[in-house]
């Protein structure tokens, strides 16, 4: 069974069994991982917003890096309207930058590897940024589906495409990231087999790709988390400055 | 566009797939809605928690110190401008100061010159009144001396030619023509003189 790819991906129980109710809410791995990612950005932003010193150590440096390349991101894509959303961007950004990262340690569960973890995220984005739009436009939000200079036989056309894109935006989202870590993740796996099964004589070729795919597999990690937190400053820019 | 609907139905084949594998290997653990809910919950409760603790605690922190870091640089930036400014205005003053003491010299050079000149001049008319007060007197003097020199030698050559006559002849000869005679052989001589 551990040799199959997609055993990496199994949720197990840690821990007596949860029941709310009828639900089944018990610990496991995965929400080990969460909590193991959600402290380490904790304690790691902790110590760096700690001492407040005019020239910052590695930590303080590093939290600082960060504050700075958000909020930049955020500026420079929804403008600054969306100061107010800032901190949930932030936490949203470091939480998958955190979880992606800890998937690539060996033995490590992927959080974000999972459909529903990165769908509830896109769902409550999509929900929260629709919710935004129309308290600040009122119905003029639904405009977002009507481009400006568009000829009128195409209009019925757009704003279908429009209205599905729209709708699509959590999937996209949501799948996106998922897909990314999955595929990555069964790579690594389904390479690291073949290393095993050629032994010493014939490994070394997928052992050097496994090698590169771990270089690969930490780029698109980071890659992964900017993509969806930028996406997510792009919804919100959408809803906060209504350019149609 | 085009990109969301072909990943909507790589989602649709995934599901497929799943669906068609499940008997066999279990397929993938993903679409097991076994832990779904409980997922749901730990990532509400740990990024819940994480927010929370972020906006409330951290973030403030950050920000706060990147705000006064930025105040004390421009704190700093400002202080250094105005001292820039003062050692400006400091190095114009003692340029100033320097200008004036050099125009100052210059003043009182000129003055202890004009001075000197004024002194040397003075001194040299006085010493030249006074040469030429003498070189009139000698020149007066010489000139006297010459007119009487004249008659002098004509006297004296009057008395000298009467003894002399006295001598020779031993008998008085008026002196008045004798006189007359010298005079006349002084006026030759002179004559005689004034042609070469």
């Amino acid at each position: 069974m551990a040799s199959n790819p997609m055993y990496q991906f199994n949720v197990y129980r840690i821990g007596p069994e949860i029941k709310l109710g009828s639900v089944d809410i018990s610990f496991t791995n995965a929400s080990l991982f969460m909590a193991i990612s959600s402290l380490a950005i904790l304690i790691i932003f902790n110590l760096g917003a700690k001492k407040k010193t005019l020239i910052p150590d590695k930590l303080q440096l590093l939290s600082e890096l960060s504050y700075t390349f958000v909020a930049k991101m955020i500026s420079d894509t929804a403008g600054s309207k969306a100061k107010p959303y800032f901190s949930f961007i932030f936490s949203l950004f470091m939480f998958v930058l955190f979880c992606n990262m800890f998937g690539m340690i060996p033995y490590a569960f992927t959080v974000t590897s999972h459909i529903i973890v990165t769908f509830v995220l896109a769902a409550f984005i999509f929900i929260g940024v629709t919710i935004i739009g129309f308290m600040k436009h009122g119905l003029g939000y639904l405009k977002l589906f009507v481009p400006s200079g568009v000829p009128m036989v195409l209009l019925p056309l757009i704003v279908v495409i429009e209205i599905i894109s729209y709708l699509s935006r959590p999937i996209s989202l949501s799948v996106r990231l998922f897909a990314n870590m999955m595929a990555g993740h069964t790579m690594m796996k389904v390479f690291g087999g073949f290393v095993i099964s050629l032994g010493i004589v014939g490994g070394w070729l997928p052992l050097s790709f496994s090698v590169a795919l771990t270089g690969l597999e930490i780029l698109v990690a980071f890659l992964q988390a900017y993509v969806f937190a930028i996406l997510t400053c792009i919804y919100l820019n959408d809803a906060l400055n209504l350019h149609h | 566009m085009l990109k969301k609907i072909i990943i909507l139905i790589f989602v649709t084949c995934f599901a497929c797939f799943n669906t068609v594998f499940a008997a066999e290997s279990g397929g993938m653990p993903q679409l097991n809605p076994e832990f779904w809910i409980s997922q749901i919950f730990w990532l509400i409760i740990t990024f819940g928690i994480l927010f929370i603790v972020l906006t409330k605690v951290i973030l403030p922190k950050i920000s706060d110190n990147l705000e006064t870091r930025k105040s004390q640089i421009l704190e700093n930036i400002e202080t250094a401008d105005r001292q820039k400014e003062e050692s400006q205005k400091k190095i114009d003053e003692y340029e100033k100061i320097i200008l004036d003491s050099k125009v100052k010299a210059k003043n009182y050079f000129n003055e202890a010159r004009e001075k000197i000149l004024d002194d040397i001049n003075k001194k040299r008319a006085a010493l030249e009144e006074n040469l030429d007060e003498e070189i009139n007197s000698v020149e007066n003097e010489l000139s006297e001396f010459r007119n009487k020199s004249g008659d002098k030698i004509n006297k004296i050559a009057a008395e000298t030619s009467a003894e002399l006559i006295k001598e020779l002849i031993g008998e008085e000869v008026n002196n008045s023509s004798i006189a007359a005679i010298v005079e006349d052989q002084a006026k030759i001589s002179k004559e005689r003189k004034d042609v070469i």
